[in-house]
C-alpha cells in the first residue's frame, strides 16, 4: 500500500474507512493477478480499520429546520428509533414559538453491533414561525460558521489533541410543508443560501396528507423549483466520485428526492407484527412501508449508505471551503493568533 | 298548543297573519339570497378545495398555482367570484372573497392591510348606498362570514393568525377552520382543538358565536347545535372525487392505506360545518348587520368628513340637502 495523504490521515482517525459497502472480509484473490505472487494480506486493512472505528465510534451531527409542528421531532426519534431530540428532552410542546430563532443541540451516545455514535440534534426553533421572518436563517449560517471555526482552532493549534472533537454539521435536513403546491418564498431563499456550507437534504414533511398523485406531481415540481433556482442539495452533482457514485446518486436526485416522509413513535399491530405508525379512523399508516411513505428510503440513504460520505463531504468540501476563506481573509496568517479575542464571543 | 285554532279559517277568532312567515318566506325565495364568504389562509390550506366541496362546484376551473420565486414579489391580491346555486327553487348567489399571498411572504407584516382595506370598503359602499337618494337596489356586498383556515401541521395558532383575528374580529362574523384534517389521528385533532380554544380565549379574539337553541325548538334542533357549538374550529377534509367504498361511491380521497370520506361525520366535521354554515346564513347577515357594520357605521359617522369610495367623492353636506330636497 502506498503513502497515505496527510489530510485522509488526520480525519480517519474518527472516520470509518472510504467503502460504503459492508465489511469485507479478507478473502484470497485469485490466481490470475500476475503483480502479487503470492497473498499478503494487504486487504485486511479494511478490517483493521472497522475494529479501529468500532472502539472508537464516531460523531454524528444532523440538524432540523424547518416550521414548528412539521414533525422534526418525531422524524430523529424515528430515524434512530431513540427518544433524541428536542421533544424527549423535557421539552413541553405547549411551551410558546420563541420569538427568535435558537439552535438548541442535544447530544446522545447509541449503540448498535458493539459501534458506538455520538449523535446530536441540532434543533432550531422559532425557524419561519414569525411574522416577519427576514433573515431568519442566520442564526443557523452563524451556528454552522461556528462550528467550522471550532473545528480550524483546534487543528491550527501546536499540541493538537489526538481527536479533535468533531461539532460540525454533517447533514441538515430542511422540512418542507405538504402544501401540495410549491415552495414557499422562505424555503428558497433559506436553501439558496445554505446549501453553500452544509449539505441540505430536503425531506417533505408530514406526507401522509397527500394521495399518491399529489405527492409525485409535488415531487416533481418541487424538484423543478430547486433546480431553475440553482438549489444544490446533497447528493450535490459535482461531487460524484465516479461512475458508480454518479449513477446512484443520479437516481435519488432524479426521482426519490425529496423524501415525502411520516414520522411515528407509537408501535402497533398490523397483519400480526409490530409496526411504528399512525392510527387514523380509515386505516392504519405504516411508516415503514414503502408502499404508504418513504421514510425507509431516507433512513437508508441517511444511515445506511450515506453517512460516511455526508461526514466527508463536510470536511472535505464545506469545511474546507470556510478554512481557506477563513486564511485567506488574514493574508496567509495562522488565524489562531488573531483568532483567540473574536473567538471568545462567538462561542455558543 | 291549539294548532287546530291557527290552521282553520273557519274557526272563529282566526285573524290569518300567522300566514306571515309564509308570505315572507315565500317573497325571499323569489328574491333569492345574497352571501358573500371570505376566505382567508395561507396557501396550500385546502381552502379552494374546501369551498368547492361545500358548494359542489369548481369555482376555479382555470387555476395556475404560482412557483415561490413568483411569491417572493406578490403582495396579497383580493379576487372575489359569484356563482348563482339554486336549490329546489330557491336561489343564493353566494360571492366567495379570495386573498391569495396572503401568509406567503417571507415577511408578512403587510399582509392584511389589503384585506382589511377591503371589508372597510365594502361597508363604506353600502353606508354610501344606504344613505343615497335611491335605496331600491341596494346591493349588499358586505363580507358577512370570513372563514380563517388554521394550519393543521402546527402546534397551535401562529403569530401570525393571531395578529390577524385581532385585526379583523371587530368588522366579520370569523369561522376558524381546519382543513387537510385528515392530517391529524382523532386524538391530535382534540389536542389541537382545545389549544386553539385556549388561545383565542387568552389573546381575547372574538370568534363567531352560534347562537343558543330557542327553547321552544325540537331536542334534535338542540341537540345538533349543541353539537356544533363543541366541534368548533371545525376539522375538515375536501374532496370532490368520487371513491368507491364499501361498494358504494362516496366523495373522498384515496391513501394506500384507507379512504378518507369527506361526509363521514367519524371521518371529519365536513358535515357540521356545512350544515353550521347553510343553517346559520341568516344568523350571519345578521350580525354583520347588527354588530359589524352598525360598529363601523358609528366610528365612520363619529370620524365625520369625506367618504371616498375609489372615484366618487360625496359630501355629507351635500346628502343631507338631497334628503331635504327629497322630504319637500
Amino acid at each position: 500500500a502506498g503513502p497515505v495523504e496527510n489530510k485522509n490521515e488526520a480525519a480517519m482517525s474518527e472516520l470509518v474507512p472510504e467503502s460504503r459497502q459492508k465489511p469485507v472480509v479478507p478473502m484470497k484473490p485469485l490466481g490470475i493477478n500476475a503483480s502479487l505472487l503470492g497473498y499478503i494480506g494487504i486487504d485486511t486493512i479494511i478490517e483493521q480499520m472497522r475494529k479501529k472505528t468500532m472502539k472508537t465510534g464516531f460523531d454524528f451531527n444532523i440538524m432540523v429546520v424547518g416550521q414548528s409542528g412539521l414533525g422534526k421531532s418525531t422524524l430523529v426519534n424515528t430515524l434512530f428509533k431513540s427518544q433524541v431530540s428536542r421533544k424527549s428532552s423535557g421539552w413541553n410542546r405547549e411551551e410558546k414559538i420563541p420569538k427568535t430563532v435558537e439552535i438548541k443541540a442535544i447530544g446522545h451516545v447509541i449503540e448498535e453491533g458493539g459501534v458506538k455514535m455520538k449523535l446530536t440534534v441540532i434543533d432550531t426553533p422559532g425557524f419561519g414561525d414569525q411574522i416577519n421572518n427576514e433573515n431568519c436563517w442566520e442564526p443557523i449560517e452563524k451556528y454552522i460558521n461556528e462550528q467550522y471555526e471550532k473545528f480550524l482552532k483546534e487543528e491550527v493549534n501546536i499540541a493538537r489533541k489526538k481527536r479533535i472533537p468533531d461539532t460540525r454539521v454533517h447533514c441538515c435536513l430542511y422540512f418542507i410543508s405538504p402544501t401540495g403546491h410549491s415552495l414557499r418564498p422562505l424555503d428558497l431563499e433559506f436553501m439558496k443560501h445554505l446549501s453553500k456550507v452544509v449539505n441540505i437534504i430536503p425531506v417533505i414533511a408530514k406526507a401522509d396528507t397527500m394521495t399518491l398523485e399529489e405527492k409525485t406531481e409535488f415531487k416533481q415540481r418541487v424538484r423543478k423549483e430547486l433546480e431553475v433556482n440553482g438549489i444544490e442539495f446533497y447528493p450535490q452533482k459535482e461531487f460524484d466520485e465516479d461512475l458508480e457514485d454518479k449513477t446512484e446518486n443520479d437516481k435519488i436526485r432524479q426521482e426519490s428526492m425529496p423524501f415525502a416522509v411520516v414520522g411515528s413513535d407509537k408501535e402497533y399491530q398490523v397483519n400480526g407484527k409490530r409496526v411504528l405508525g399512525r392510527k387514523t379512523p380509515w386505516g392504519i399508516i405504516e411508516v415503514e412501508n414503502l408502499t404508504h411513505c418513504e421514510f425507509a428510503l431516507l433512513r437508508d440513504f441517511v444511515i445506511r449508505t450515506h453517512l460516511q460520505d455526508l461526514k466527508e463531504v463536510t470536511h472535505n468540501i464545506h469545511y474546507e471551503t470556510y478554512r481557506a476563506k477563513r486564511l485567506n481573509d488574514n493574508g496567509g496568517l495562522p488565524p489562531m493568533t488573531v483568532e483567540t479575542e473574536e473567538n471568545n464571543e462567538s462561542n455558543l | 298548543q291549539q294548532p287546530a285554532q291557527f290552521t282553520n279559517p273557519e274557526t272563529p277568532g282566526y285573524v290569518g297573519f300567522a300566514n306571515l312567515p309564509n308570505q315572507v318566506h315565500r317573497k325571499s325565495v323569489k328574491k333569492g339570497f345574497e352571501f358573500t364568504l371570505m376566505v382567508v389562509g395561507e396557501s396550500g390550506l385546502g381552502k379552494s378545495t374546501l369551498i368547492n366541496s361545500l358548494f359542489l362546484t369548481d369555482l376555479y376551473p382555470e387555476r395556475i398555482i404560482p412557483g415561490a420565486a413568483d411569491k417572493i414579489e406578490r403582495t396579497v391580491q383580493i379576487e372575489a367570484s359569484t356563482v348563482e346555486i339554486e336549490e329546489r327553487g330557491v336561489k343564493l348567489r353566494l360571492t366567495v372573497v379570495d386573498t391569495p399571498g396572503y401568509g406567503d411572504a417571507i415577511n408578512c407584516r403587510d399582509c392584511f392591510k389589503t384585506i382589511i382595506a377591503y371589508i372597510d370598503e365594502q361597508f363604506e359602499r353600502y353606508l354610501h348606498d344606504e344613505s343615497g337618494l335611491n335605496r331600491r337596489h341596494i346591493i349588499d356586498n358586505r363580507v358577512h362570514c370570513c372563514f380563517y383556515f388554521i394550519s393543521p401541521f402546527g402546534h397551535g395558532l401562529k403569530p401570525l393568525d393571531v395578529e390577524f383575528m385581532k385585526a379583523i374580529h371587530n368588522k366579520v362574523n370569523i369561522v376558524p377552520v381546519i382543513a387537510k384534517a385528515d392530517t391529524l389521528s382523532l386524538k391530535e385533532r382534540e389536542r389541537l382543538k382545545k389549544r386553539i380554544l385556549d388561545e383565542i380565549e387568552e389573546h381575547g379574539i372574538k370568534i363567531y358565536h352560534l347562537p343558543d337553541a330557542e327553547s321552544d325548538e325540537d331536542e334534535d334542533f338542540k341537540e345538533q347545535t349543541r353539537l356544533l357549538k363543541a366541534s368548533i374550529p371545525f376539522c375538515v377534509v375536501g374532496s370532490n372525487q368520487l371513491i368507491e367504498a364499501k361498494g358504494k361511491k362516496v366523495r373522498g380521497r384515496l391513501y394506500p392505506w384507507g379512504v378518507v370520506e369527506v361526509e363521514n361525520p367519524e371521518h371529519n366535521d365536513f358535515l357540521k360545518l356545512r350544515t353550521m354554515l347553510i343553517t346559520h346564513m341568516q344568523d350571519l347577515q345578521e350580525v354583520t348587520q347588527d354588530l359589524h357594520y352598525e360598529n363601523f357605521r358609528s366610528e365612520r359617522l363619529k370620524r365625520g368628513g369625506r367618504w371616498k369610495i375609489e372615484d366618487e367623492e360625496v359630501n355629507k353636506d351635500q346628502i343631507l340637502l338631497e334628503k331635504e330636497a327629497e322630504v319637500r
